[in-house]
């Protein structure tokens, strides 16, 4: 089972934490903090996995994480989950964002926290593992994105215009016109004065 | 503004903000607002509100003002309004909060709604916080739509049953036709549920495991195709196909299959096929085989897959990648027991992972390591372990060098050797060690007599090089008093003579004893081994005498006390000093002054025999020694009988004598082993003989309780004649609030040689 997902950046700021087993609030900001402070110690070309802190159930649990640009993805586990297949899951959950946020980087996960709690919701349940294959997430997602955007109604409209804006196929406009060469004579007017 | 337009603009102040205080105002002032808004808004601002809250709650600041909100938005039938209260609901409620309840019926509804996405908030926040009320009541609805659903609902419904059987273990009958039939689905996202609800349901209850035996034929089925299929672009990650379920099938035939013949040979070839067919070069393919491994090692498979297993280990050792390094190290641990011979094959590249960089795998390659050591490869396996201790990181110090002592017990080849090796750890990490090394390793020195004038002389020499590891200067500390006759000799066939002069080896003493790094124990040490050295050497005498009554006004206490003591020696008592300061006779390791010996019937209690020995002398001898006779004559103790030469251990003397009316028409009679001596009133007391040597036999009389109410106050005196083998014990203790006492006699003692009847008589 799948005890905690947490994703925070290289200072430690949480940009996601979800934890399937309940603990009080400053409990969890003291595991974010524990976790930060033991996966940041980690050298670059040193093994993913580690043993819990002691706030999150000491050495029963462990900790396997990836390291990507400037943020952490951690997931606690205990010893009923493969830890090699937890490292495939966290890379599939990261290709999953990255094809539904197109490029993401860090701030597309700090301003759009609900949508990446909505994909996870697609991929781990309960603390388990719900589904891995990524095209199936992506449309489901994607199919309940459509659905809350056709409730927002008039509220919505200029955010769908802009949107529509962006996706509009319009023809490339030439930059220049070339007409030929046209020899214009220009007949010689008397100065007026 | 659009909906999530608001939630972007707050995240945009808050991170703004350039400190920590600016941060805690700029997010009060919004949750005034959002306060505000909650209060009079409609449910479209309420749920901006909600989504901004979350976002404060993700950074730490409480936000236990939004649960009702929650349960607000949960109920309305707007899908976004929904949404984002069911992810409040998971972020901040929980089952402790009574909010949680009132939601109970909006997730019942929400689970019969005709949209299958909001079917699915329902069941995943269900999934996620559901307590046990909310599950029962559920429970009949979540069934029904295992059963009859489209494939998104049931994977999701699946799952929420498994988090239902954690929650109520009882509801697991309810689950289990259904979960059966699951198996036939081609949803990979439903097979793989249904396969994590097989393996719940099989670990909390025997008999499911039993009926879900029976599926095996159709798991195997399942793994193969997936095995052997063709590329399929959906499931596929780097050539394998949905390496995910394959994992989990694995997982759950192992559990299938364990300690049952039958369902182990089901799965043999299965086994076989993708242990040889799986690609690893990727991580997804090595999570298939590694899981393999650990299935074909815990079922009852044949031998030769075992093998094969091991070797897949072996090459997993060899793997440039250190996860892989790491998880196959971890489960080498497990098998070590059961295929010890296996593994030993593997024990080179082991030992090369003790060099690793990093920390994680020397700590597995250390532990199995220890494992692997056996008297064949000790010589070889404490080299690298020696040079690993002086490598290895902080942390890992204390239990190499344990573990370095255990193995060197249990196969050191040489006494020489043993006593290097233990050197050797304390020069290297003197300060990892535990307190039992020093008197283990004084122990181990007395009892190679002939090795004693190459110890004192390498522990001199160690002393002088560096007095800061406590321990090691505490052993040398007592060697040199013990034996500093042999090193001023200077002779010693195994090692290069040296020119020791008495002023060395007091000279080396008092730097111990003025050090700044010396612990007042060490110190206590070396103020005893200088005043031993008093009857070892010739011409010093003086300069130990005057180090003594400079610390007889020393602060330390015990320091103190120890001068003061030594003073009156040299003094009024001149006459015993020889006597007193003798060379110390072998210890035994179980003696009771060796560990502290417990009066409660564990072993015979002993009498102090040694009262003005000083401090750390208070051994009591084991074999029978002229010399501690002649001791006992001089301080005047009563009539003690020498130990006869069969048994030990010694007479008690100075208890009241009263011991002594108990001696009376003994008569020896022959001995069997390993019995009971007494059994009344819930005390039994067991008599057990150990043949130590020739001449040696270790008696222990264990007591034990076995009433249900406690024994108190309880005494044991024991009283053996001079000449023959026997015994007499009386007891008296209190149980159940009656005194009791009593009193037994042992003519008879257990011999391995002798096959006698017992014949004891209760007087």
């Amino acid at each position: 089972m799948i005890k905690a997902i947490l994703i925070f950046n290289n200072h430690g700021k949480p940009r996601l934490s979800k934890f399937y087993e309940h603990y009080t609030e400053d409990t969890e900001q003291q595991i974010i903090r524990e976790t930060f402070h033991l996966v940041s110690k980690r050298d670059e070309n040193i093994c993913n996995f580690l043993e819990g802190g002691l706030l999150i159930g000491g050495s029963e649990n462990k900790l396997i994480y990836r390291h990507y640009a400037t943020l952490y993805f951690v997931f606690c586990v205990d010893s009923s989950e493969s830890e090699l297949g937890i490292l495939d899951l966290i890379q599939v959950f990261v290709e999953t964002l990255d094809k539904c946020f197109e490029n993401v980087c860090e701030l597309d996960l700090i301003f759009h926290m609900d949508k990446v709690h909505n994909i996870l919701a697609e991929m781990v349940m309960g603390g388990m593992v719900l589904e891995t294959n990524m095209s199936e997430i992506i449309t489901q997602v994607e199919a309940q994105n459509k659905m809350e955007k056709s409730e927002a109604g008039i509220a919505g409209a200029p955010a769908r215009a802009v949107s529509a804006v962006k996706n509009m196929n319009l023809p490339e406009m030439p930059k220049n016109i070339n007409i030929g060469d046209i020899s214009i004579k220009v007949p010689n007017m008397p100065s007026f004065k | 503004m659009s909906p999530s337009a608001r939630l972007q603009e707050m995240i945009r102040v808050i991170r703004s903000a350039r400190t920590q205080g600016e941060e805690r105002g700029i997010i009060q002032r919004e949750c005034a607002e959002i306060r505000a808004q909650f209060r009079q808004g409609d449910n479209g601002v309420r749920s901006h509100s909600l989504a901004k809250l979350l976002y404060v709650h993700m950074l730490g600041y409480p936000a236990h003002f939004g649960q009702m909100e929650c349960v607000r938005l949960i109920a309305s039938p707007r899908y976004n309004e929904k949404r984002i209260g069911y992810l409040g609901a998971m972020m901040l409620l929980d089952e402790k909060q009574d909010a949680s309840l009132l939601i109970t019926n909006s997730i019942k509804n929400d689970l019969c709604h005709s949209s299958q996405y909001v079917q699915s908030l329902a069941l995943c926040t269900l999934g996620c916080m559901g307590s046990a009320e909310m599950c029962r009541d559920l429970a009949p609805e979540i069934e029904r739509l295992l059963r009859a659903s489209n494939s998104y609902i049931k994977k999701k419904a699946t799952l929420c049953a498994v988090h239902i059987i954690r929650k109520v273990p009882e509801l697991g009958e309810l689950f289990t036709p259904s979960a059966r039939s699951l198996l036939s689905e081609k949803n990979h996202g439903v097979l793989h549920g249904a396969v994590v609800l097989i393996t719940q349901l099989c670990e909390r209850n025997p008999d499911t495991l039993g009926q879900f035996r029976k599926a095996v034929p159709e798991l195997v089925q399942i793994m193969r195709s997936l095995v052997t299929s063709s590329y399929s672009p959906e499931h596929n990650i780097a050539g394998i196909s949905d390496p995910f379920l394959q994992v989990r099938i694995l997982r759950l035939l192992r559990i299938l299959g364990h300690n049952n013949d039958s369902a182990s040979e089901a799965m043999n070839d299965l086994l076989a096929q993708v242990a040889t067919n799986t690609d690893s070069s990727k991580t997804a393919g090595s999570a298939v085989l590694y899981e393999t491994v650990l299935t074909i090692m815990d079922i009852n498979s044949e031998s030769g897959l075992r093998v094969l297993a091991v070797n897949i280990l072996g090459r997993f050792l060899l793997n440039n990648d250190r996860n892989i390094r790491y998880i196959s190290m971890t489960s080498l641990q497990k098998i070590v027991q059961t295929d010890h011979n296996a593994v030993q094959r593997h024990r080179g590249t082991i030992v090369d992972c003790l060099k690793d960089q990093d920390t994680s795998v020397k700590r597995r390659a250390l532990d199995l390591s220890l494992a692997l050591v056996s008297a064949v490869n000790i010589r070889s396996m404490m080299k690298e372990l020696l040079i690993f201790l002086s490598t290895c990181p902080p942390e890992l110090r204390s239990q190499t060098a344990s573990g370095i002592f255990n193995a060197a017990e249990r196969y050191a080849p040489s006494k020489r050797w043993h006593i290097d090796t233990i050197m050797h750890v304390l020069t290297t990490a003197g300060g990892d060690v535990r307190d039992e090394t020093v008197p283990n390793l004084i122990q181990l020195i007395t009892a190679t007599s002939e090795l004693h004038c190459y110890t004192v002389h390498k522990l001199y020499r160690a002393l002088l090089k560096d007095i800061s590891h406590q321990s090691l200067v505490q052993v040398a500390c007592w060697c040199i008093g013990e034996y500093g006759d042999l090193l001023l000799k200077g002779e010693c066939e195994e090692i290069e003579p040296v020119e020791v002069t008495e002023d060395d080896v007091l000279d080396a003493l008092e730097t111990v004893l003025q050090s700044h790094m010396s612990s007042p124990a060490t110190r206590g040490f070396a103020l005893t081994a200088t005043m031993k050295l008093s009857t070892r050497i010739t011409d010093n005498v003086d300069r130990i005498r005057s180090i003594v009554s400079i610390y007889g006004s020393c602060i330390d206490l015990e320091l103190q006390q120890r001068a003061v003591e030594y003073n009156a020696l040299f003094k009024k008592y001149d006459h015993m000093r020889a006597a007193v300061l003798e060379r110390m006779p072998v210890m035994d390791k179980n003696s009771p002054g060796h560990t502290n010996g417990d009066i409660s019937g564990e072993l015979i209690k002993e009498s102090e025999t040694s009262k003005s020995k000083p401090a750390e002398t208070g051994f009591p001898s084991e074999s029978a020694s002229q010399k501690v006779c002649d001791l006992l004559d001089l301080l005047g103790g009563p009539d003690t009988p020498s130990p006869a030469p069969a048994i030990t251990p010694p007479t008690t003397n100075s208890s009241a004598g009263d011991l002594l009316d108990l001696l009376g028409g003994l008569e020896p009679t022959p001995v069997v082993p390993n019995l009971t001596v007494y059994e009344k009133n819930g005390l039994t007391l067991k008599l057990q003989c150990d043949r130590q040597t020739e001449t040696d036999v270790t008696v222990t009389l264990i007591g034990s309780n076995s009433s249900l109410s406690d024994i108190t106050n309880f005494t044991l005196q024991a009283a053996v004649p001079k000449v023959s083998l026997k015994m007499r014990v009386r007891m008296s203790f209190s149980h159940q609030g009656t005194l009791c006492q009593d009193t037994v006699q042992i003519d008879s003692f257990p011999s391995d040689v002798l096959n006698f009847q017992p014949s004891f008589s209760p007087l």
